[in-house]
């Protein structure tokens, strides 16, 4: 029909790249450092290409695993009201639908903790062969196709969130005191974010499919 | 760190269905038309995905089952010395407003009552969009879109400000704090919600006037 549509047919399909959203089809230009490539039609980012991004996801996802590990262990809120007191930890308040509500309770435990450590450990499990230069994991490719299903299900910043509202309601109250894993959490906010703007999904499928023959 | 584009010709985008390809949604490898499995990650391939708003509307109805039940329970069964207070989620705001915690109470009607209606019109309004073919502008639908994905998780804030207030809160007999039946209706809500939110193709808010408009109407 039209020029553009001419010449783009007739590239061979590993040189296309299509907005995941939108369907707007361009001939691949790869970015170059610190640049992304962005739809024109949609804004979508279809590669962030940064320097070094493996290392630093790496780096980012120890910290997380660190950070989820240590925030699930160590007490997180504790209240103090005339002489009564009660310390918990993030698995105590996700466990906190009692009775017929145990499915809540389950499937907040899975939210806060289980996915969003699912997820950290299937990134490091794709991520280092490919930054090593090795060839990919074994069932890399499900293990990376997992992880970026679980995304959206991973609520471990929005918890965090939710900490801070819940303590404006209870500081009238009684008195609440921070326990180290509160702190944790506020860290792992930063780092779920800096750890999702990193990732270029591109890149990861691409190394996938051209491992390094070396 | 400047956003650019692909193509030097912006104003000629082409879909990859019209090029006779069909792109992977979750690795964006491209595939000639017809091919069943992507090659690469194995997600399953449709270039358009028609029974898709029939899923939406599927989780949407069931969404907007869940948040009615959502709001006539009670979200919070609060114990104190000498009464025992069940709130629902409008009942709680008021209460806070009565107080005096006017930006709070702002807040929850905001969070858990204004949010919530606004995805299911959002949802039903790029559905109905897509299906009557309607003229809106394909930048602020996808927009409208890709706010709504963002915003659904954020929704569950209300189920673990519960969730914590209830583990927290339980100081023997001075004062207790227990989830009320409400709050699994409401996360339900919020997870069909979000289904709903997945299962549509926004690709389609972007061939839906793709033939009788010109080639410059993309922008």
């Amino acid at each position: 029909m039209d020029h553009a549509a001419i010449s783009l047919a007739d590239l061979p399909l590993d040189e296309l790249i299509v907005c995941p959203q939108c369907d707007a089809t361009y001939r691949l230009r790869r970015p170059g450092h610190g640049e992304r490539a962005v739809c024109s039609r949609c804004h979508t980012t279809l590669i962030n290409h940064r320097r070094n991004a493996g290392l630093q996801i790496i780096a980012v996802s120890v910290a997380v695993l660190v950070l989820i590990i240590g925030a699930t262990i160590f007490p997180f809120l504790r209240i103090d009201a005339a002489g009564t007191s009660n310390a918990v930890s993030v698995l105590d308040a996700a466990l906190a639908f009692g009775g017929p509500m145990i499915l809540l309770s389950l499937a907040t435990a899975a939210l806060i903790v289980f996915i969003p450590l699912l997820r950290v450990v299937l990134t490091l499990y794709v991520l280092i062969p490919i930054v090593l230069d090795r060839p990919p994991a074994r069932h890399a490719v499900p293990a990376f196709r997992l992880s970026e299903g679980l995304k959206p299900w991973s609520m471990a910043e929005v918890f965090a969130i939710g900490c801070a509202v819940a303590l404006v309601k209870v500081a009238d109250l009684a008195d609440v005191e921070f326990g180290p894993a509160f702190y944790m959490f506020g860290a792992l906010v930063v780092l779920v974010i800096a750890q999702d703007r990193f990732l270029c999904k591109w890149s990861v499928w691409h190394s996938l499919e051209h491992p390094k023959k070396s | 760190m400047v956003g650019m584009a692909l193509t030097g010709t912006p104003e000629k985008i082409v879909s990859a269905r019209e090029l006779g390809i069909v792109a992977c949604t979750r690795c964006t490898k491209p595939w000639p038309m017809g091919t069943r499995t992507c090659g690469r990650c194995g997600h399953r391939l449709v270039s358009r995905d028609r029974l898709s708003l029939q899923r939406v509307w599927a989780f949407w109805t069931v969404g907007l089952m869940c948040y009615i039940p959502a709001n006539i329970y009670p979200m919070l069964k609060t114990r104190t010395l000498f009464q025992v207070d069940e709130s629902t989620i409008i009942g709680g705001a008021v209460e806070l407003a009565q107080y005096g915690n006017w930006g709070i109470a702002f807040i929850i009607l905001f969070a858990s009552v204004a949010i919530p209606l606004g995805k299911f019109f959002a949802v039903a309004y790029l559905a109905l969009s897509v299906q009557r073919g309607w003229a809106t502008s394909q930048r602020q639908r996808q927009y409208l879109y890709e706010v709504v994905e963002y915003i659904g998780r954020w929704s569950m804030i209300d189920i673990f400000v519960v969730a914590i207030l209830s583990s927290l809160v339980q100081l023997k007999t001075l004062a207790s704090i227990n989830p009320g039946a409400a709050s699994i209706f409401f996360a339900l809500s919020v997870i069909f919600t979000m289904l709903a939110a997945q299962a549509f193709d926004s690709r389609m808010i972007w061939d839906a006037h793709a033939k009788d408009e010109g080639p410059n109407r993309n922008d």
